[in-house]
């Protein structure tokens, strides 16, 4: 549905976004994740047609936004970071001005009622824009990009500012309409893109840090999937009996105490469980298992980790370097090509 | 184009902005009138001659907001990222301001019944002086809007477009004390007011038509490419 191609975007000197590429399928809910100043804002106004890249290419369904402006944009609803809202007009007016600005086809009255439904906004319809709190606010903003029932919906931070039931209402509102549109939304706060979204991206200072679903996420970048156990009994003999479970790989005694009890660090081998295994067998000798827990990261951990500079600094010169070799691949091509 | 002009329409008359330009308009051409007519030498043209500095005070009133508001409010946001074309939007705001001013000028109707009522009045020559005021309008409005492209605040917008209507009411001043032949010849062939001024004394020249309307449509489309030119800034 949206592909982005090696995208740029130079503000006078500063790199806003440095040569993101993703591509969204039909249908999915993607979240946007990355802290402010992340360039979030800057791809989605890229994305819309607001902004222009200074290189790469974005194209929705097919249609180039440079080229085919018009049919990329009849395909998206954007609700930007600040609604884009006439604060003099009242919802209706305002919602039937979008309505002839975007020359829907669709028939009016039916189309209109049918979104303040969803959004529930009906029941401020003849009311000025300027006198609604922020959360209805948001939402005549998300209805104006519902207008025309477009394929994509991009939602710039659709919950910043409100309070926590409102935020619970967008988010239910956004699951509902991920079910028949392609939705793009962008977040700093991971657990809103956690609770609506089935694929991630991570952008930090305008590079692309992760692109995955969450669980994998979680998983995979969690390099450390060790235990920590704290265990009353003798050292030498408790290391030893922990050795000899099938599935470790070592343990060590990390020299913290817990009263009496010790702490252990243990690697199992990739994709064991042995939790079970190992109470079992301190069960059985009478040492007391104080505690254990799990090193993996949580998704929050791993978020500050990519959204970390050293980690964008690596993922920026790990792509530099990807490109520096297909680059000399591509001249060995021709090279020979031309030998030829 | 006609929901930008509708959207435009509402805001000048939902807003004291529409009603203050038009009523000062109306209160000061209406004195010009009573004036003119007291004394008893009432030409039309007179009046129209006398409303030029009027309306270059006036006409950055009615475009100071047009983008300058959009760009700070973040409303320009919903018509670069809807599938309209920028001269759509552009024409939209320019043809509201337009409309506003025709109103402005739709009291002269009120001035020419009144003349009927004593002689026979001159329709065609009326009709030139309208022609001529809507052409100065537009060219001016085109200015203002464009001005209004370049900053995200009226005031300043206000102030530009102030600005250059001082600077063609003073031109004709100014060259007249300055000797020299070719800038005299320069400033007459630039004058808004020497051009004018042709109309309400009952002269129609094409020329003067051709002037003001391809100003109109530069400065047009120097706004709609200043727009476009934003996404790239």
């Amino acid at each position: 549905m949206i592909e982005v191609k090696n995208l740029v975007k130079d503000y006078g000197g500063h790199l806003a976004v440095k040569n993101a590429s993703f591509t969204i399928r039909d249908g999915e809910i993607v979240g946007f994740l990355g802290p402010n100043g992340a360039g979030k804002s800057t791809t989605m106004n890229i994305l819309t047609g607001y902004l222009s890249a200074t290189s790469g290419s974005v194209s929705v369904d097919g249609y180039d936004i440079v080229e085919y402006p018009h049919e990329a944009k009849k395909r998206i609803g954007y609700l930007p970071e600040l609604p884009p809202l006439y604060t003099d007009m009242t919802v209706g007016e305002y919602l039937n001005f979008c309505y002839d600005l975007k020359k829907v086809t669709l028939p009016r009255k039916p189309h209109l009622e049918e979104i303040c439904r969803l959004v529930r906004i009906d029941n401020v319809y003849k009311r000025q824009i300027k006198n609604l709190s922020k959360g209805y606010r948001q939402r005549v903003g998300i209805a104006q990009a519902l207008i025309g029932n477009p394929d994509v919906l991009i939602l710039d931070e659709p919950t910043v500012g409100l309070d926590p039931v409102q935020i619970i209402e967008i988010r239910n509102l956004i699951a509902q309409l991920g079910k028949n549109h392609t939705v793009i939304l962008s977040s700093h706060i991971l657990s809103e893109i956690q609770a609506v979204c089935e694929r991630i991206i991570i952008i930090n200072k305008g590079v692309i840090v992760a692109d995955g679903m969450a669980s994998e996420l979680s998983h995979s970048l969690s390099q450390d999937h060790s235990l920590t156990a704290r265990i009353e009994g003798p050292k030498a003999e408790v290391m030893k009996l922990i050795a000899s479970i099938r599935g470790v790989d070592t343990v060590t005694a990390t020299g913290a105490k817990d009263g009496k009890a010790l702490e252990y660090r243990i690697l199992p081998l990739d994709g064991v469980d042995i939790r079970k295994a190992l109470f079992d067998r301190l069960a059985d000798r009478h040492w007391p298992l104080i505690a254990l827990s799990s090193n993996e990261l949580t998704l929050e951990e791993i978020f500050v980790r990519l959204a970390s500079d050293e980690n964008t600094e690596f993922v920026l010169k790990m792509q530099e370097k990807k490109e520096a070799e297909q680059n000399e691949a591509d001249a060995d091509q021709t090279e020979t090509e031309e030998n030829n | 184009m006609r929901a930008i002009f509708k959207r435009e329409m509402r805001s000048y008359f939902t807003s004291p902005i529409g009603y203050v330009v038009v009523i000062a308009f109306w209160l000061f051409v209406s004195m010009l009138f009573y004036m003119m007519f007291s004394s008893g030498a009432a030409q039309i043209g007179d009046i129209f001659g006398s409303a030029f500095s009027v309306v270059l005070i006036l006409i950055p009133l009615l475009t100071m907001r047009s983008f300058s508001e959009e760009r700070r409010q973040k409303t320009d946001q919903l018509y670069m990222t809807a599938p309209v074309r920028l001269t759509a939007v552009v024409l939209g705001k320019f043809f509201a301001a337009l409309t506003v001013f025709a109103i402005c000028l739709s009291i002269t109707v009120v001035f020419m019944l009144i003349f009927c009522l004593y002689i026979t009045p001159d329709w065609l020559v009326y009709l030139g002086n309208v022609v001529g005021m809507l052409l100065l309008g537009s060219c001016f409005i085109a200015v203002g809007i464009f001005i209004s492209v370049l900053t995200e605040s009226q005031i300043v917008s206000a102030i530009g477009s102030f600005s250059v209507a001082l600077v063609l009411m003073l031109l004709d001043y100014v060259t007249s004390l300055v000797g020299i032949e070719l800038l005299q010849k320069a400033a007459a062939w630039v004058s808004f007011s020497e051009r004018y001024n042709s109309f309400t004394t009952g002269t129609f020249d094409w020329a003067n038509v051709i002037f003001f309307l391809s100003l109109t449509a530069v400065f047009l489309f120097l706004s709609v490419r200043r727009l476009d030119r934003r996404r790239w800034a």
